[in-house]
């Protein structure tokens, strides 16, 4: 066990909790309006303990918006980084085991992919598609597959020289078969920590999105765009956009430290075998 | 001798510009062992991948055939290849330990053949295979087969690599250094078993190896390569008893360890005029005149062709000619 692993566990699995028990624990409806309580600080600053954390510009509650915004930023990084798996890891199983025009003309697709600046393709995305969860959901995929193929072809590569690929095939099996037969089992401690990592920056892009207003549709409460919402009122009331930036710093450190700590404890890049 | 179960002939495979083999042709009789011997990059296991057509990428089969059971495996599909590797037509790797899958047990990966070839489930694979490994003396092979590579010791691993390539019943395993990765005297021991398996199924065997040693134990025949030609075939009684390539006869001397008589004339053997130049030079001399005690003015001109010197015994060398 290391350091980074048990604190970033720690931080993910609080996230977790807050978020799937959030609509039980938060105190109120996180869109209902309480017009006399506006701007209300967090109780330990003089607030009322109706409203723990305090109230935003328009008197909603800022603990229940940040149960809320846990959902959607943990919604949005689960589902992005898996399904950009979905589609890098066989891109690079394909790439990595069959070389030659296959893999130059995929990776050539990656390598041009991946020097069109991630956040304005995003920000391009968003604004064709129009808000909703699920297209920041695609935007985040669309932008961000290629990390996993690029980094799972290398491993691929290195993997199908080994002599058990070979033996493998010697027995008989197919190309298919040897790809998820054979190298994928042995991608999977990769796979893992690069979804861990991803996840970190799903949730940052997310948050991005929503902050200038090309993320979730304004009903949803997001980290992102409350942090913009308080971004006005910082000089009458640093609770706005503080909670919400502290609960994005933590939940982008959190995955961070997990994945980091995955990659130690794991270690793709050391032979599997004793 | 009856019709061969292989028949390679011609074959010649390049590596980028490099000859890696030039015209080999070699016949396994079925049951038969067959050695085939030479020193690093002789091409023996070039040849012994040619049969199973697995050789590396950049390599390139310029001219040849391999006939196995009457079909030129070097023109067949690769669909046709798959169902014949592992079934008829068995690999046995060099190194056991790389040779596993180190993330599955053995009873998944050692069943594969079973699996794929005849549609055994798992647990009947097993079955089988455990069966193949009490055989070979294993007190308890159903616990091998639930572990995991690196918990086994390498003649262990061996072992299963050894049931695996026999589970189908093959007519021909290729055997490309088997022991090479193993301590005497397991090795010792993983032959006595491949022997065992061999006679018992009469498997022709394609044993490529670079000690001879080995061959002597288990080979019917030695087949002897040097810089990618075929130098001498003979059985392997009278090749130990009176070797008839000079080459040949180094190499026996070199594993007896009496003072070879190429070591003073042939210098470092990786020398400029060493096997290496014959790989890339036209066929108009001897590969092996500048390391030969015995040369003769005729070994520069024109390189000598395999030819029958006895019966069964074939040799390249212009002594003979």
């Amino acid at each position: 066990m290391n350091g980074k692993l048990v604190t970033g566990g720690l931080v993910v699995a609080l996230l977790l909790a807050l978020a799937l028990t959030g609509p039980w624990v938060a105190p109120h409806d996180p869109n209902r309006q309480d017009l006399g309580q506006i701007r209300t600080p967090p109780v330990w600053a003089g607030g009322s303990p109706a409203y723990p954390l305090g109230t935003d510009s328009l008197g909603r509650d800022l603990l229940s918006r940040l149960l809320w915004g846990a959902r959607v930023a943990l919604v949005v990084a689960a589902s992005s980084a898996a399904l950009a798996a979905l589609i890098g890891v066989p891109v690079a199983l394909v790439a990595g085991y069959t070389r030659g025009h296959v893999d130059t003309i995929l990776m050539r697709v990656v390598d041009v992919w991946m020097s069109i600046p991630a956040v304005l393709l995003a920000i391009a995305l968003m604004a064709v598609l129009g808000l909703g969860l699920w297209k920041v959901v695609l935007a985040i995929v669309v932008v961000d597959w290629t990390r996993f193929a690029r980094v799972i072809r290398g491993e691929a590569l290195a993997l199908r020289e080994r002599e058990f690929v070979e033996a493998a095939r010697a027995v008989g099996l197919s190309p298919a078969r040897v790809m998820v037969e054979e190298l994928l089992p042995n991608l999977w401690p990769l796979v893992i920590v690069l979804t861990s990592l991803e996840m970190a920056v799903a949730v940052g892009v997310e948050a991005l999105l929503s902050f200038v207003g090309l993320g979730v549709q304004a009903s949803v409460p997001s980290w992102g765009a409350m942090i913009a919402e308080g971004r006005g009122y910082l000089m009458v009331g640093w609770w706005g956009m503080g909670l919400p930036m502290l609960a994005l710093v933590a939940a982008v450190v959190g995955f961070n430290l997990l994945g980091e700590g995955l990659r130690e404890r794991l270690d793709p890049r050391l032979p599997t075998a004793a | 001798m009856t019709e061969p179960i292989l028949r390679v002939s011609d074959l010649t495979v390049r590596y980028g510009r490099r000859l890696a083999t030039r015209q080999v042709g070699l016949e396994l009789a079925a049951g038969e062992v067959l050695g085939l011997v030479g020193e690093s990059g002789a091409g023996k296991s070039t040849v012994g991948r040619a049969v199973v057509r697995m050789l590396p990428e950049c390599a390139r089969v310029e001219a040849g055939a391999i006939r196995f059971r009457g079909r030129d495996l070097l023109a067949v599909s690769e669909a046709e290849m798959r169902r014949r590797r592992g079934a008829d037509l068995a690999l046995v790797p060099q190194d056991p330990l790389s040779a596993l899958n180190p993330v599955f047990r053995l009873g998944v990966q050692a069943t594969d053949a079973l699996r794929i070839h005849r549609g055994l489930s798992r647990r009947e694979g097993e079955r089988e295979v455990a069966r193949l490994l009490a055989r070979m003396g294993i007190p308890d092979p159903i616990d091998i087969l639930r572990r995991h590579p690196h918990e086994l010791s390498g003649g262990m691993r061996q072992r299963v690599l050894l049931a695996m390539a026999f589970s189908c019943e093959p007519s021909l395993v290729v055997a490309d250094e088997p022991t090479t990765a193993l301590d005497v005297t397991t090795q010792a021991q993983i032959l006595r078993i491949l022997q065992g398996l061999q006679a018992e199924r009469g498997v022709a065997t394609l044993f490529v190896t670079h000690d001879l040693g080995v061959v002597a134990h288990l080979a019917h025949r030695v087949a002897v390569m040097y810089a990618g030609c075929l130098v001498e075939v003979a059985p392997t009684a009278d090749l130990f008893r009176a070797p008839a390539h000079p080459y040949t006869e180094a190499l026996l001397n070199a594993s007896s360890g009496a003072p070879t008589p190429t070591s003073g004339a042939g210098g470092s053997p990786r020398g400029d005029d060493g096997p290496w130049s014959a790989l890339t030079d036209a066929p108009c001399a001897c590969p092996f005149r500048a390391r030969c005690p015995r040369r003769l003015a005729a070994c520069d001109e024109a390189m000598p062709l395999l030819r029958e010197i006895a019966p069964a015994r074939r040799v390249a060398c212009h002594l003979h000619g």
